[in-house]
This record gives structure tokens, C-alpha cells and sequence, in this order.
């Protein structure tokens, strides 16, 4: 394995793995922070051009993070298919890059590679894409998913309902969620960040939730985006969750920190299978996000899209329903401003799809980050085109819960009218039974929350 | 046929929200009122009930809980916690909060789902996009939020209650969002002056830092600082020096706790703005905080503003923390109160 070049008129040698990986990346805050980023753009080039020329064979062996140290390692590596593998393991990154942008490479062609990678040569790939190439290649993949309805199909621009309220109350979250739904929103999930992690308070939310959903007949799922083991013991305790959430890490101890575990990961899959109350098969919703390893001091000096691709890695042994980066929420000594946070929210989207993934992206910043809402609508449209399953939708984008900007019910259904996109097709169907859609298109009654009282 | 079912659902629904509303006291028609009305803060008024107390639940859960992408956890982590409810109270030309659906399907209910909460709801639209005036107000919103970042505390605050400065390694603001590692050093500078200042080995030592809302301070100091001030004597505890620390983050307590060892600490820092309300003040409160101590060894009391704790009742409430950290010798998780 190469690990230097001459660029420059200048030597560029790389201490490992890990240090090529890292510095071959686009700026960002966090690798900065860890102090593991390129020094400058010249490096960042080398590294770049060192990447492209080492093969997915080295890749594999050389683990950044051994399996044995660490579980999400083992994961990842019993995922990989080995024939698939065989087929790919003396191609470098480079080529790698260049099969997954070819004309003949189409949606089939992408899902059987991405099984034969694992997470490390997927981040790898992504650093030496360029926003476009991130943009073009995820656009291949089709991800359909199901639970009560469906994910995923090309054409469609889904939605999560995300009617959070800051004291947890049900009237209020009703009141979001009537909203989302007269602007045809809702149709990936409906989810609320709780702002009391007990079970009493998931299960009555889940319960408020599941009580819309019947009454209106509404095609979707609910979830509660508490901790695992909060939800597990609501659903022991009967209340009705389609989805079970979780947010994941790309390491062991990461995931420690979040208080999870594969273990525990195996248990909640078993229990929502076996006493949740979503048609399936696909029962999980992920929640993954650059940065989060390092702000718990559990990165391995490994850069952070590294860590996120490993995220990846592990959802895809639960087969989620859904999946989205919370692209801009942790902060800006992760994401600084709204270039790093377009190209990550690129980079996460593409490299959840090339996993597999039903990948959405909560694109999003918080106030003190170098951004604004008009850098939103940017990324959002970037996304839409790269065929993202779904966003997040907030009445007026503006978070009241969790402090922080998102995109709005306004914002999707604009995005499906300027880009041709429509709602989950089940769920459109029930828009048109309700008024609130004709042709792809929201009606005078859209926009009135008052309608679902 | 699903339309006449859900004319009968909804006929239901109003008879039964009628005589709750004629049943229940007057508090829902208070709220209609503020919203109809056109003074230049009804809006506030219009908002009052949305937030119960359950602000100060997520206080004492998630806000220790540390970082992570978890949005679930990292809605109060650590250095930047911020959950409120209100508009701030200079909404200004912007009036007061009321839907701009024209034709509703239901007018009071409508008006009952705006006083339900403080999300932007009922607010119309041009074709698929937003209203001017909420488009407006949302970046006016989003205005004062950063610069409630950019902002500074000013020197006659300071100087009132006899807060010297100092600063840490976090030199300039920019570099102070991306590096929270140099907003917890003190420069060598102002260690200096902390030693030959202050008093050292106190019992409590308050400290004050803008974190990220210097407007958060310069709203809330006075009275929290006053009523904690007599909140400490009422309990009879001493305090030591305060000063003012100038580019904080949470964990500075930790080089404080250093340098002049207190017993206890009590940091009074600007939260990370959201659009409802800029101004949060926390109060993270540790017991013998040292280099080292971990994140859910400190106690917080987060959400002070005028529409969240009231500053003056945070103050005492302080007070009465601080003490159950003394007498039980122990902070954060394992502070029993």
C-alpha cells in the first residue's frame, strides 16, 4: 500500500490509513477540532491522489478500527458479500469511483456492489467524488422500504411530520400535526422528539399519534423518538409504535455513550417484530449525524464521514424503514458553515444509498452556525434531485422543542411541485380522498389544520 | 361514504370542545382574546399557557445527559443547552400571533390549536411558499438569535455588581464556535489576576460568562444574581469573588475549580439561542469541580428567561441546590433533590 506521493515539487508521506483517509477529506470543523484535517488544500490533493490509488483489497486490510476492539468493526466486516468482494478487491478507490458514475452502471448494478463494500471503502469513494458525482451516482439507487406504507420509489419526495412541542403537550402536538398533514406532510412518519424520556410520556404520545392515524385512516407510521430502552418499555407496556428509533454512533464506545449496544439493538429488533404495531417488514428508523463520535471522545482518531459511513454499516443489519443524517444539528466546531454542511449533507445521503440505506436528511442548522434558511433550500433542492427519500418537516422550519431550523411543510411541498416529485403514493391517495390533493398538486383546502378537528 | 363520516366525527368533535370550553374556566377565551387582539405584545399573552413547567423536567434529564448526535439527548447538551416556549417579548412591529387561514374550516378551533403551542402554525401561504410577513418574521427571529452570538455584555452591567473580566483562549468569536476545547482554559493573564483577586478555597464561587447569548446575560443577570446573592445569605453560605469570564464554555468551571478550589461552583452562562427565544440563561452548578470532571457530575438549571424560569425564582432556586450539593457532598446524577 502506497502511502505517498510527489505533488508540488514536494513529498507528501502519510503516517497510516487513518491520516490518508482523514486528510483526503473536504474541510470540516470537526477534523480540525480533532486534529487530524488536511493542513492545507495541497495536502488535502495528496491525500486524495494517495486514496485513489489503493485498492479495496488494502482497504479491507487494513481495518482503521480492528473488529477486534470493536463491535460495529464486526458488524460491518460479516455484512460484506464475498463473492461480490472477490469480484472488486484489486480495484482502487479511483476505479471504484468511476465504475459507480458509468452510464452502464444503473440502481441494480449499485445495490449489488454496495454489498460487496464495506463501510470504510464507501467514505472512501465519497472523498473523492465531487458534489455532483455524489449527486448523480445516489440518484441510481432506488431504496424502497415498507411498513404501513411505502419508501423510496423514484419520483417520490416524502416527508417525516415532526410536530415537536416543548412541554410535550398533546394538544400542541396535535396542533403541528395538523398542520403537516394539510400540507400533504407526513406520509415517511409521523415522529416526536420527546422532551421527557419516560415511558408514560412515549406511550401517550404514541398513543395521541396512533389516535390521529385511525380516526383520519391515514396511511403512515408513528414513532417516538425516544431512547431505545424508554420505547421498549412502552411497547411492553402496550403502547402502539409502528417504528422503534434510535440514534447510532460508527464505534462501540460511541454507542456506549449513547447508551446502546448491538445487544441491546438484537432485543428492541425482536420486540418491535414481535409486539409492534407496523405492517413491515421494514420496523426501524435511524438517526446518524457527523461529529457525534468525537463529541464523545470515542472517534479513534478516525475523521468523522469515516465514522458516519460506519454508522451505515450498522443500520443495515436491521433493515430500517427509514434513516436520515441530522446533517447540521451538533454544532459548528463539527459543520462551521453552509458549505461544509451541503457537502456533508451530500456525502451522508450518497453514502447511506451506496449502503443500501432508505436514506432521508434532516437538513439543518442551529443559530449559532454560519448559515441560514436560503442555505437550506439550497440543499434541500440538492438532495430532491439526488433522489433522497424523505426530509423533515417543521412548521415553518422553525424547531420550538429541539432550537434549531429544519425544513418546513411549505418547503416539501414546494419541492415536489418545482421538481416533479409526489408523496408516498399510498399516502397520496388518502390526500386525495381528504381534498387536500389533485394531481400531484395542493388544493384551496391545503394549509388549514382545522380540517383534521 | 369517508365525507359523511367525517361530518359527523367532526360535528362531534365541536359539540364536545363547545362544552368543554363552556365548562372549563375562562382560559381558553383569555387566550382567543390576546390572540384578536392588536396590542403590540398580546402575542406574548396569547402564548402564556403553551409551556407548562415541564421546561425544568428536561432540565434536570437531558441536559446533563452530555453530547451526541442524538437529537433526542443533544437538544440541552452540555455547552449550549436552550429549550424554550415564548416569543421574545420586542416581537415589535411584527404584532401579535394570529392564523392567517382565510376560509377556515373551523374558526375557533383554529384559534384554539394556535394557543395549544408555540410552533408556527396556521400561517397560510402563497401557492406553496410562506407569507411575506412570516417569512419576515421568521428572519427576524433568526436576526436576533445570532446576534445574540455576536453580541457582547456591556462594561456598566459588569461594573454594577463588581465583575472583573477575564478571558479564555477563545479568541474571537469564530474560533470560539469551532473550538470549544479553548473556551474551557482561562489565558494565563486572567488566571493571574483570578489568583490575586480572589479569594481562595470559598465556599461557593460564582462565576458569569456570555457563552453563547451575551444577550442572555445582559437580560437576566440582574435579578438572578440578586436573588442568588440573597438566596446564598439566606442559607448561610459564603460566597467568594465573582468575576466575569469572557468566552465561557460549561467546562471553564473545570480550571476555575483549579485555580481557587470552591466547594462548590456556580456558573451563570448564555445558552445557544433558539428562534422563540434568544435570551436563556443555564445555571450549571458542580461540587468541587476539577480538571476531569465529568459532564453528568454537574447539576443545571437551564431556561432562565422571562418566559421560561423566571430569573428571580432560578435565582433562589440556586440557592437551595447549591446548599443540597454542600450538605450531600456530591453534584450532577447523584444529587438527590
Amino acid at each position: 500500500m502506497k502511502l505517498s506521493t510527489n505533488l508540488f515539487g514536494k513529498s507528501y508521506r502519510f503516517r497510516d490509513l487513518k491520516a490518508v483517509m482523514a486528510k483526503a477529506n473536504e474541510e470540516k470543523s470537526g477534523d480540525q477540532l480533532a486534529g487530524i484535517a488536511a493542513e492545507d488544500a495541497k495536502e488535502r490533493v495528496a491525500a486524495k491522489l494517495v486514496l485513489s490509488e489503493i485498492t479495496l483489497g488494502d482497504l479491507r486490510d487494513h481495518p482503521l478500527i480492528p473488529p477486534e476492539d470493536d463491535e460495529v468493526s464486526r458488524v460491518i466486516e460479516e455484512a460484506v458479500n464475498e463473492r461480490v468482494f472477490a469480484e472488486i478487491r484489486h480495484w482502487t478507490v479511483g476505479e471504484l469511483r468511476e465504475y459507480l458514475l458509468r452510464q452502464e452502471t444503473g440502481g441494480e448494478q449499485l445495490r449489488r456492489i454496495g454489498r460487496g463494500l464495506t463501510s470504510e471503502m464507501v467514505a472512501a469513494v465519497a472523498k473523492l467524488m465531487s458534489n455532483l458525482d455524489l449527486i448523480q451516482a445516489a440518484a441510481k439507487a432506488e431504496v424502497v422500504t415498507a411498513c404501513n406504507g411505502t419508501l423510496g420509489h423514484r419520483g417520490v419526495l416524502a416527508g417525516r411530520a415532526q410536530p415537536n412541542h416543548p412541554s410535550d403537550s398533546i394538544q400542541g402536538v396535535k396542533a403541528s400535526l395538523f398542520e403537516a398533514l394539510s400540507y400533504g406532510i407526513g406520509d415517511a412518519v409521523i415522529g416526536v422528539n420527546p422532551v421527557i424520556d419516560s415511558g408514560d410520556s412515549v406511550r401517550s404520545l404514541l398513543e395521541a399519534t396512533k389516535d390521529v392515524m385511525t380516526k383520519w385512516e391515514i396511511p403512515t407510521q408513528n414513532c417516538v423518538l425516544a431512547h431505545v430502552k424508554t420505547q421498549m418499555r412502552a411497547i411492553r407496556g402496550g403502547a402502539p409504535a409502528d417504528l422503534i428509533f434510535q440514534s447510532l454512533a460508527g464505534t462501540e464506545k460511541g454507542n456506549d455513550a449513547f447508551g446502546i449496544n448491538v445487544e441491546l439493538l438484537d432485543e428492541a429488533n425482536e420486540l418491535i417484530h414481535r409486539q409492534g404495531t407496523g405492517a413491515g417488514p421494514n420496523l426501524w428508523y435511524f438517526e446518524t449525524g457527523q461529529g457525534s463520535e468525537l463529541s464523545s471522545e470515542a472517534h479513534h482518531g478516525v475523521d468523522q464521514l469515516t465514522l458516519e459511513a460506519r454508522c451505515y454499516g450498522l443500520a443495515r443489519r436491521y433493515r430500517p424503514f427509514m434513516i436520515n443524517t441530522v446533517v447540521g444539528f451538533i454544532g459548528p466546531e463539527y459543520l462551521y458553515d453552509s458549505r461544509q454542511v451541503i457537502r456533508a449533507g451530500l456525502e451522508d445521503h450518497f453514502m447511506g444509498k451506496l449502503h443500501g440505506l432508505p436514506m432521508g436528511v434532516d437538513v439543518c442548522y442551529t443559530n449559532h452556525m454560519k448559515a441560514d434558511q436560503n442555505d437550506m433550500d439550497n440543499l434541500a433542492v440538492l438532495l430532491t434531485a439526488a433522489g433522497v427519500n424523505f426530509l423533515i418537516g417543521v412548521a415553518m422550519a422553525d424547531d420550538c422543542m429541539l432550537n434549531y431550523q429544519s425544513t418546513s411543510y411549505h418547503d416539501i411541498a414546494t419541492l415536489r411541485e418545482t421538481l416533479g416529485r409526489r408523496p408516498a403514493p399510498e399516502f397520496e391517495k388518502w390526500l386525495v380522498r381528504m381534498g387536500l390533493m389533485e394531481n400531484g398538486k395542493l388544493t384551496p383546502l391545503a394549509g388549514d389544520p382545522s380540517l383534521f378537528m | 361514504m369517508q365525507s359523511s363520516k367525517l361530518a359527523l366525527e367532526q360535528l362531534v368533535d365541536r359539540v364536545m370542545a363547545e362544552l368543554e370550553k363552556r365548562i372549563a374556566p375562562r382560559a381558553a377565551d383569555q387566550d382567543a382574546a390576546g390572540a384578536a387582539g392588536t396590542g403590540e405584545f398580546g402575542g406574548k399573552a396569547a402564548e402564556g399557557n403553551a409551556n407548562g413547567g415541564a421546561v425544568g423536567e428536561k432540565a434536570s434529564t437531558a441536559d446533563v445527559s452530555g453530547a451526541g448526535g442524538d437529537k433526542a439527548a443533544a437538544g440541552g447538551a452540555n455547552d449550549d443547552s436552550a429549550e424554550a416556549a415564548e416569543s421574545e417579548a420586542d416581537g415589535g412591529s411584527f404584532g401579535v400571533r394570529a392564523s392567517h387561514v382565510p376560509h377556515p374550516k373551523w374558526e375557533e378551533g383554529l384559534t384554539e390549536l394556535l394557543a395549544s403551542t408555540p410552533a408556527r402554525i396556521g400561517v397560510w401561504r402563497a401557492g406553496t411558499r410562506p407569507l411575506t410577513r412570516e417569512l419576515l418574521k421568521f428572519r427576524y427571529d433568526h436576526a436576533a438569535a445570532v446576534d445574540s452570538i455576536y453580541g457582547t455584555v456591556s462594561q456598566p452591567l459588569l461594573d454594577r455588581f463588581g465583575l472583573f473580566t477575564v478571558e479564555t483562549c477563545y479568541g474571537n468569536t469564530e474560533n470560539y464556535l469551532k473550538r470549544p476545547d479553548q473556551g474551557r482554559i482561562i489565558t494565563e493573564e486572567g488566571a493571574a489576576l483570578i489568583r490575586a483577586t480572589c479569594k481562595r478555597k470559598p465556599q461557593v464561587q460564582i462565576v458569569v460568562s456570555d457563552g453563547l447569548s451575551a444577550n442572555a446575560v445582559s437580560a437576566n443577570l440582574e435579578d438572578v444574581y440578586m436573588s442568588l446573592i440573597d438566596s446564598l445569605r439566606v442559607q448561610g453560605l459564603a460566597a467568594g469573588t465573582p468575576f466575569f469570564v469572557r468566552g465561557g464554555r460549561v467546562a471553564v468551571m473545570d480550571h476555575i475549580g483549579e485555580l481557587l478550589e470552591p466547594e462548590a461552583l456556580v456558573l451563570l452562562i448564555g445558552e445557544r439561542p433558539g428562534l422563540v427565544s434568544s435570551k436563556s440563561l443555564s445555571a450549571y452548578m458542580c461540587y468541587r469541580p476539577r480538571l476531569g470532571t465529568v459532564e453528568s457530575s454537574r447539576t443545571v438549571l437551564s431556561n432562565i428567561h422571562e418566559g421560561g424560569t423566571p430569573p428571580v425564582e432560578a435565582g433562589a432556586h440556586i440557592g437551595t441546590i447549591v446548599r443540597a450539593m454542600l450538605e450531600q457532598r456530591t453534584s450532577g446524577v447523584h444529587l438527590d433533590i
